[in-house]
């Protein structure tokens, strides 16, 4: 049977609204500290609490990303991961866990030397159900969005606290799976967020899109994790995920790395479901 | 093509053919939006091109002279060589003529503080300069590797009252520099104006740094009209991100009896892989808010760039010219680092100039290009840069 499934990702929200919770969405850079680790940490993150696996591409400029995610990819490049590695880490994930929804996400430059229908065949191959490229603002949707949505490829949208009602309004021409709602100006795993702030925007998107929305990149503790989990109807937990891998890395070795990683997983996904 | 096709360029979307764009996070994009707006009826608003012109004439001190290089010409015995002598604007290189024209556009907007990228450090003393004109705010990203072999530049910059922030990320040079303004523009974009130093970038950078340089080539057109009654057979200019090179070019693009030559670092030799030529040694790619050749791995990971000059050390290079590279109306040479030495002392020994490393690099091609042309031809170089930077650098070579 063919591991690509254009349903999976709105079967997964559809499961999650009759259980009442939000989607607890996981990331972590492919191959990050290497493939062997990066494989059995992903394996075991259902079963940590995640509904929905966010794997980063890793790249030499990530421009979005703050300094967790900088090292973390470095440490992934160092290890000697290309775009084909992360591929096939997708797929073995897949093959592992056939109802969790995987999303790439990284950098256009990977994407366009791959060849991009080389890539979006791959990515179907692997059963991945989406993609989120954080340098293809709609104005360039000519280049990968529009093909991968005519080919059933989830192309996850964007939207930032300096995006305007107008804006909204041409990011989500073309949605599709979930809106990713960005919920500070500035890089991940930085600023702390506003929930007040988040919920008034939020509001705005809702009157625009049916669509589910899931808010990302300033949630790093419980308390912050389980109030947006109130409000929207997921969220994007990566930098903290990955500090903790990298500080059991530093005092003791790898496996406590991946255990550290996995228990802050189960701390929000705890924290997460108690309070919807 | 004709000039006002030319003009033309980029499409409303910022594309030089397929090069070029808006590569960036969602989060920029309404402050690029922005700016284009507000630059194109500013270009078009007299209060902002007198204002423009003031500062030019008054505080760059522009028009640069055209100065014939006669003793250089006698030394290569063919085309009569000309400089733009770009070295004598205020700040002592060509970087202020963009930097007056984007803060003036930031001021308008209302702005309050300024940032930007530097490599060799020129533009990052222009913003400096220019921020302590006009009372604004300044951060200057610049990688730690830079910092050390530019420490004059970095003392001028804090004289000036910026504050020079070290980045340490990734290879700790220009791009990661870049990345880091980048980064930091996406956490306070309500009050600050990037200003980017080459017509590289998200659009509209690429096209409002090239008008704002573009000052060059008209003012070459001028002055060799009346030095000599005619157009120049070839215009010489060295490319790192290319600014002063597309400055030079833009006016005579529409000329097709005007050879363009730009001239990318070519470090150790483009054999050795230690270069900064990405048009010679690049392929297509996408970085920094563009499509342009770039120096990358096949795997699409950015690889460092080198060159003895910090300003051409830049693993990419601006969209238009990796335009003018496809359909041929520009030539795209290189220099190596040793090449680009001896063009240094020779121009210091035969006309008194100590030009910056990055003309020697163009100065270094002259050498080759103007004994092949006839002694009535006319070649135009770009002394974009003086050379007070560079002189602890050089001194380790000699």
């Amino acid at each position: 049977m063919s591991r690509f499934d254009p349903e999976r990702l709105e079967r997964c929200f559809a499961r999650l609204k009759q259980q009442n919770r939000a989607a607890f969405v996981t990331f972590v850079v492919a191959g990050d500290p290497n493939m062997d680790s990066c494989a059995k940490l992903l394996h075991a993150l259902p079963d940590a609490g995640a509904d929905i696996i966010e794997l980063g591409m890793p790249f030499s400029d990530p421009m979005a990303d703050g300094p967790t995610i900088q090292r973390a990819s470095k440490r992934a490049l160092n290890a000697g991961v290309t775009l084909g590695k992360t591929l096939q880490l997708a797929k073995t994930l897949r093959d592992k866990h056939p109802e969790t929804p995987i999303i790439l996400m990284g950098y256009y430059n990977p994407i366009y030397r791959f060849g991009n229908q080389a890539f979006l065949d791959r990515v179907k191959d692997a059963g991945v159900d989406g993609l989120i490229v954080v340098d293809l603002p709609p104005e360039e949707d000519r280049e990968l969005a529009i093909s991968a949505l005519d080919q059933d490829i989830h192309f996850i949208r964007l939207i930032t606290p300096t995006s305007t009602k107008a804006r909204i309004e041409k990011i989500l021409h073309r949605d599709s799976g979930f809106i990713y709602y960005v919920s500070i100006t500035g890089i991940t795993g930085t600023k702390d967020i506003k929930t007040g702030d988040i919920a008034k925007h939020l509001d705005i998107v809702r009157t625009q899109s049916d669509l589910p929305i899931v808010v990302g990149f300033g949630i790093k503790h419980p308390k912050q994790a389980a109030a947006i989990a109130k409000i929207a109807d997921g969220v994007v937990v990566g930098s903290a995920l990955v500090a903790a891998l990298e500080e059991g890395m530093s005092t003791s070795d790898t496996e406590q790395g991946i255990k550290n990683a996995l228990d802050t997983a189960r701390t929000l996904a705890d924290a997460m479901s108690k309070t919807t | 093509m004709n000039l006002a096709q030319a003009n033309m360029l980029p499409d409303e979307d910022g594309y030089f053919g397929i090069f070029g764009g808006r590569y960036v996070a969602e989060t920029l994009m309404p402050i690029l939006l922005k700016i284009e707006a507000a630059y194109k009826e500013a270009k078009h608003s007299p209060d902002f091109i007198a204002e423009h012109e003031y500062y030019r004439t008054h505080y760059t001190g522009r028009p640069s002279p055209l100065y014939f290089a006669e003793r250089l010409t006698e030394h290569f015995g063919g085309a009569k060589i000309y400089f733009k002598r770009d070295e004598l604007n205020h700040t002592g290189s060509h970087k202020i003529n963009n930097v007056l024209g984007q803060i003036l556009l930031a001021k308008r907007m209302g702005a309050t503080e300024i940032i930007a990228e530097t490599g060799a450090g020129q533009h990052g003393v222009a913003c400096a300069t220019v921020c302590a004109l006009f009372n604004m705010g300044c951060k200057v990203f610049m990688g730690t590797k830079d910092i050390a072999r530019q420490e004059p530049n970095v003392f001028r910059m804090k004289l000036l009252g910026a504050e020079v922030v070290s980045v340490d990320s990734g290879s700790a040079s220009l791009k990661d520099a870049m990345n880091e303004a980048l980064r930091y523009w996406v956490a306070q974009v309500d009050q600050t104006f990037y200003i980017i130093g080459t017509v590289a970038g998200p659009h509209p950078y690429p096209a409002m740094v090239r008008d704002f340089q573009s000052i060059i080539g008209e003012e070459v057109r001028n002055q060799i009209q009346r030095a000599e009654g005619r157009l120049p057979d070839a215009l010489v200019a060295c490319i790192g991100g290319g600014s002063n090179a597309m400055g030079l070019f833009h006016s005579f693009i529409d000329e097709k009896s005007v050879a363009l030559y730009g001239v990318e670092a070519a470090g150790k030799g483009l054999d050795s892989g230690e270069h900064a030529a990405s048009l010679s040694g690049g392929q297509p790619g996408v970085l920094h808010g563009n499509r342009t050749y770039l120096l990358q791995t096949p795997d699409g990971q950015i690889n460092e760039a080198h060159s003895i000059s910090a300003g051409l050390d830049y693993p990419g290079v601006g969209p238009e010219h990796a335009y003018l590279f496809e359909n041929g109306r520009a030539k795209y040479v290189s220099a190596t680092d040793g090449e680009a030495l001896e063009a240094f002392k020779l121009c210091s020994h035969t006309e008194g100039i100590i030009p910056a490393l990055e003309p020697a690099h163009a100065l270094a091609y002259v050498a080759k290009l103007a004994p092949t042309m006839p002694k009535n031809a006319l070649l135009v170089m770009n002394l974009c840069g003086r050379g007070d930077k560079d002189i602890f650098t050089v001194q380790q070579y000699l």
